[in-house]
């Protein structure tokens, strides 16, 4: 017991190998703009279209092997997996759109209808996979739920300066992103072109569950997308330092989760990236600041005393 | 506060003389449906230079869709909404809107003083953050509508009132000329209903032109200099003197006009 915690600090402090800590720190850069990119999706309420997204991105995911393996490339291309899952979480989105533009369906339903189809025909083109002469297949349910182990070092910087690409986006947009979140008519009568501004928020979660699928994986990517937002909540009333908080909440818990999935490799990185993510919304709504519960009750204890 | 905004235009954006001689709002036959139905039809008024103008009628006679509709937030299907004699695209950010209360989210991450700061932002454009100075600026308009010690206040934690007055600083904030409100004085407190009216008359003096939704026909006179009676047609507009009589409000609420006192005191619950 000793020895694995021992372990775990050495992974915590970067001290168990160059590859390890260059996914390490690859995983907290995600978590940046997850948490960063989070917070519009919870603000729009678009959490739940997040989901979609994310399991939508299976087909792609496994059209992306197939065309790679038909070019003769390995199956577990990064590139053409992760192409694959774009296209396919577009669609995804489109079909969202087209099914409440053209239906009196409630949106929740077109979510629920797109999510399961789209993940359905992965699950069919993934046993399709398996099937065929080639190799690798197996690796593939990394996808599903994450996996730090067997990473590339150039893939862990790829996807890092894609999250760090996110990030700055999401600073440089931030009022606007603010504004449309709260009052998108005022945003509109300002003069802001409040369809790209929202579309723009659409797409930098699409990227995020794009990007975090080989870390996180497509069936918990969301929940990198909600927690950090929702904890953070609870320690601001203002968006910024809730943006800040929340992608600083990303970043822990991924990087403390892949940390931890280092020394258990057999345990799915995602799931223990969430279960960290979620011991620190616990803490915060307990504690939190702005609106955690303690210090909300210890406030109300102090006025009761205050009173003559 | 909004003296040198209306009276010296500062901004680079200067209006062309053309536009500053046209009406502030000018609806052309104007028509919006929802789905096929239709909430105005062929709707035309030219708003006087300035002043206060309270839009009135019944519930779902379309007094919200032609605010929207002169903000280009709803789209005609036939006729226009002109505003300086330009289309509202090429006016955004000279009008003031002050939507309804309801419409956003008062558990948002924001303080009173966030949300006056937003109506800086086209000002402070793209790139730059809210500064210091940006914050001291909406503080004042907080001043303006006494607010100014619940500055810091997350907006859900405000009362009805209170909210409706950020929003009202907010709008100032933008330092118009035209000012198009959306209930500003549904469900509001006497406090904030002085204030606003204290508000609106600055700005009238000031040569703004001030267009509210009203729901309470009462109030109409010791508010409003003008009135627009709309039950989807234009009834009647003009100042509140000539054409908000018994007659012609019964007229909009499709009411008989007796009795005249359970008419003025209905149309609030319709």
């Amino acid at each position: 017991m000793s020895e694995t915690s021992s372990q775990l600090l050495d992974v915590l402090l970067l001290q168990s190998g160059y590859n390890t800590t260059v996914v390490m720190l690859g995983a907290a850069a995600l978590g940046i703009a997850a948490g960063a990119a989070g917070v519009f999706a919870m603000l729009r309420r678009r959490a739940l279209v997040a989901d979609a997204l994310a399991h939508a991105t299976l087909p792609g995911v496994a059209i992306g092997f197939i065309v790679a393996v038909l070019l003769g490339l390995p199956g577990r291309t990064l590139g053409f997996l992760l192409a694959g899952a774009a296209i396919a979480a577009l669609l995804a989105a489109l079909s969202i759109q087209a099914i409440r533009n053209h239906t009196r369906l409630p949106e929740d339903t077109a979510i629920a209808s797109v999510l399961a189809t789209f993940f359905a025909l992965g699950i069919v083109l993934l046993s399709v996979i398996q099937t065929l002469r080639t190799g690798g297949q197996a690796g593939l349910d990394v996808y599903l739920l994450g996996a730090t182990a067997g990473m590339l070092r150039h893939e862990a910087i790829t996807l890092a300066i894609l999250s760090i690409v996110i990030a700055a986006i999401i600073s440089l947009l931030f009022k606007q992103l603010v504004l449309v979140a709260f009052d998108i008519e005022f945003a509109q009568t300002q003069g802001f072109p409040v369809r790209a501004l929202d579309l723009a928020v659409i797409a930098l979660v699409l990227a995020v569950v794009v990007i975090g699928l080989r870390i996180v994986g497509l069936v918990l990517i969301v929940a990198l997308i909600v927690i950090p937002p929702a904890a953070a909540r609870f320690w601001s009333n203002h968006a910024g330092p809730m943006t800040v908080i929340s992608a600083a909440i990303g970043a822990v818990s991924a990087y403390v989760g892949a940390a931890i999935s280092a020394v258990y490799p057999d345990v799915p990185t995602g799931a223990v990236i969430v279960l960290v993510a979620f011991a620190i919304f616990a803490v915060s709504v307990a504690l939190g600041t702005a609106r955690g519960l303690l210090p909300r009750y210890a406030g109300r204890h102090a006025w009761r005393e205050r009173r003559p | 506060m909004a003296a040198d905004g209306v009276l010296a235009p500062s901004r680079s954006d200067v209006q062309s003389a053309d536009a500053m001689r046209s009406p502030p709002v000018a609806v052309h036959n104007l028509s919006v449906a929802y789905g096929g139905v239709p909430a105005l039809i062929d709707v035309t008024w030219t708003s006087p230079p300035s002043g206060l103008v309270a839009i009135v009628g019944p519930n779902g006679a379309g007094k919200s869709t032609l605010l929207k509709a002169m903000l280009g937030l709803v789209p005609a299907a036939s006729g226009e909404a002109l505003i300086h004699g330009e289309k509202i695209e090429r006016q955004y950010g000279r009008v003031a809107y002050v939507p309804q209360r309801s419409s956003v989210d008062w558990d948002f991450p924001a303080t009173a003083l966030d949300v006056v700061a937003m109506g800086l932002y086209r000002r402070i454009g793209w790139l730059r953050p809210v500064r210091r100075a940006d914050r001291e600026r909406a503080r004042g308009y907080l001043e303006t509508v006494g607010l100014s010690d619940l500055a810091d206040r997350q907006i859900g934690a405000l009362s009805g009132g209170q909210q409706q007055r950020v929003f009202i600083a907010r709008a100032l904030a933008q330092e118009s000329s035209l000012y198009l409100l959306d209930e500003p004085f549904a469900g509001v407190d006497a406090t904030t209903e002085r204030i606003m009216t204290n508000v609106f008359r600055k700005l009238r003096a000031d040569g703004a032109l001030v267009i509210c939704v009203h729901h309470d026909l009462g109030s109409v006179p010791e508010i409003f200099d003008h009135v627009l009676l709309l039950n989807r047609h234009v009834i009647a507009a003009g100042p509140v003197v000539t054409d908000f009589t018994p007659a012609l409000i019964a007229k909009t609420y499709g009411v008989p006009l007796e009795p005249l006192g359970q008419a003025k005191a209905a149309p609030d619950d319709v």
